[in-house]
């Protein structure tokens, strides 16, 4: 748990704006004004001045309180915006991300020389990984202010794992990675958001073959309802095991060169599975490999 | 020859998109903002409206709602070419009476002119 104090440090929230401390205060307050009540009526006998302290200490506590409740006002207010700041963003950017794509699009089509093809390459390469970035930055707003909708049909995992691996061809060749889905055993059928599915797959593949040594190996299997995907990578260090689904966090047991990825990968495959109602863990040992599970119901 | 109006504020997009449709053999209209765009298209009756939701003077909801209502546009299949994708704008887009939604950052020129193609068949 996040410490609170911290939290309203970060936030540049004044100490009389900050919660933790103001309800703590007020705890303080409350235990001292029951025990000098207690003093009052065991002294003095007129209720006067009994029912005079008494209203003074709830006058001073709902005055705390007052204060409690705009600063948590604010917290949440803050954090709205956070999260409505990067939706605004991310849908600002896709119009000029849009207008790459497709001007890098009409590009392709003239004449030109190999080295003009290898440099326009280069261009789409790092508008793809923009769009993608964009892409996962809305996904986890949305999934932040709750917004998932699931849009619900029959399908086989089978064919979705399939159609998934082929998508992922290319990329596994250019790192010498070999994907397979090895076994299917009573598939049962599901009924779930397709294009959901097909993003935790896709996100848990990805890792696979970014943290795959030389000549990695992805297997990928399907029994009943529960997805294994297993693969012979440089493994999850056991310390950052606890870390993996978070937000922006990437495991730093990775060849030095690799660069790519945000960190969001498994935080927003989590979610998605979980607005299944499903399951996800792994079991990792570094530089041995990593595999994921994923449990749906249907 | 097929007409096309393509109502969309990015004047980069109205010239990429409409360069391409015009070398597919398409008459291509284009409005930078929701007035001129229900304007055009109750004067040019075009056989497909594309229209992005983010617009100036009226947005996208507003403009389908009105071509809906107008007897003489409702029945121009409207195809949405938008960067919103929340699930509520979707439904209410397709509750409105638009034929198909697509996020343009996500497809490629060609995808999106053959989806055009399709859609003009």
């Amino acid at each position: 748990m996040v410490n609170p104090f911290n939290q309203c440090k970060d936030l540049h929230l004044k100490p009389w704006q900050c919660p933790p401390l103001l309800f703590i205060l007020m705890g303080l307050i409350t235990i001292m004004a029951m025990l000098a009540t207690y003093f009052i009526a065991s002294r003095y006998e007129s209720p006067v001045i009994l029912v005079s302290s008494v209203s003074l200490v709830t006058i001073i506590i709902m005055t705390i309180g007052y204060f409690v409740v705009q600063g948590v006002s604010q917290i949440v207010e803050l954090n709205q915006m956070k999260t409505e700041f990067v939706a605004i963003a991310s849908h600002q950017l896709r119009t000029p991300l849009t207008s790459l794509g497709w001007t890098t699009g009409a590009l392709e089509k003239t004449d030109m020389n190999s080295k003009q093809k290898e440099l326009l390459l280069a261009i789409k390469e790092s508008h793809q990984r923009m769009v993608e970035l964009v892409n996962n930055l809305l996904n986890v707003s949305r999934i932040e202010q709750g917004k998932i909708k699931l849009i619900k049909e029959k399908f086989s995992v089978n064919k979705l794992i399939k159609e998934t691996i082929k998508e992922f061809s290319s990329l596994a060749k250019a790192r010498n990675v070999k994907i397979k889905l090895i076994e299917t055993i009573d598939e049962l059928p599901l009924r779930a958001d397709k294009e959901k599915i097909r993003i935790i797959i896709s996100n848990i593949i990805n890792n696979a073959i970014l943290y795959s040594k030389a000549q990695g190996k992805i297997k990928i299997s399907l029994k009943k309802n529960l997805i294994s995907i297993k693969d012979n990578g440089v493994g999850i260090p056991k310390e950052q095991q606890k870390l993996i689904f978070e937000k922006f966090f990437r495991s730093d047991n990775i060849l030095k060169r690799q660069t790519q990825g945000t960190g969001l990968g498994l935080y927003i495959a989590k979610a998605l599975v979980e607005s299944h109602k499903g399951k996800i863990w792994f079991k990792s040992k570094e530089n041995q490999g990593t595999t994921f599970y994923i449990k749906l119901k249907n | 020859m097929k007409r096309i109006l393509f109502i969309e504020d990015e004047q980069s997009l109205q010239k990429i998109l409409g360069n391409r449709l015009e070398q597919e053999g398409f008459e291509v209209s284009s409005a930078l903002d929701g007035e001129i765009g229900l304007k055009l298209a109750k004067e040019k009756n075009p056989e497909l409206i594309l229209l992005d939701l983010v617009l100036p003077k009226k947005d996208g909801f507003q403009v389908l709602a009105e071509l809906k209502a107008d007897s003489k546009t409702k029945n121009i299949p409207v195809i949405v070419l938008t960067n919103l994708e929340s699930g509520t704008d979707i439904q209410k887009i397709l509750e409105l009476g638009a034929t198909t939604y697509l996020v343009k950052a996500n497809y490629k020129l060609e995808d999106i002119v053959e989806k055009i193609k399709q859609s003009c068949q």
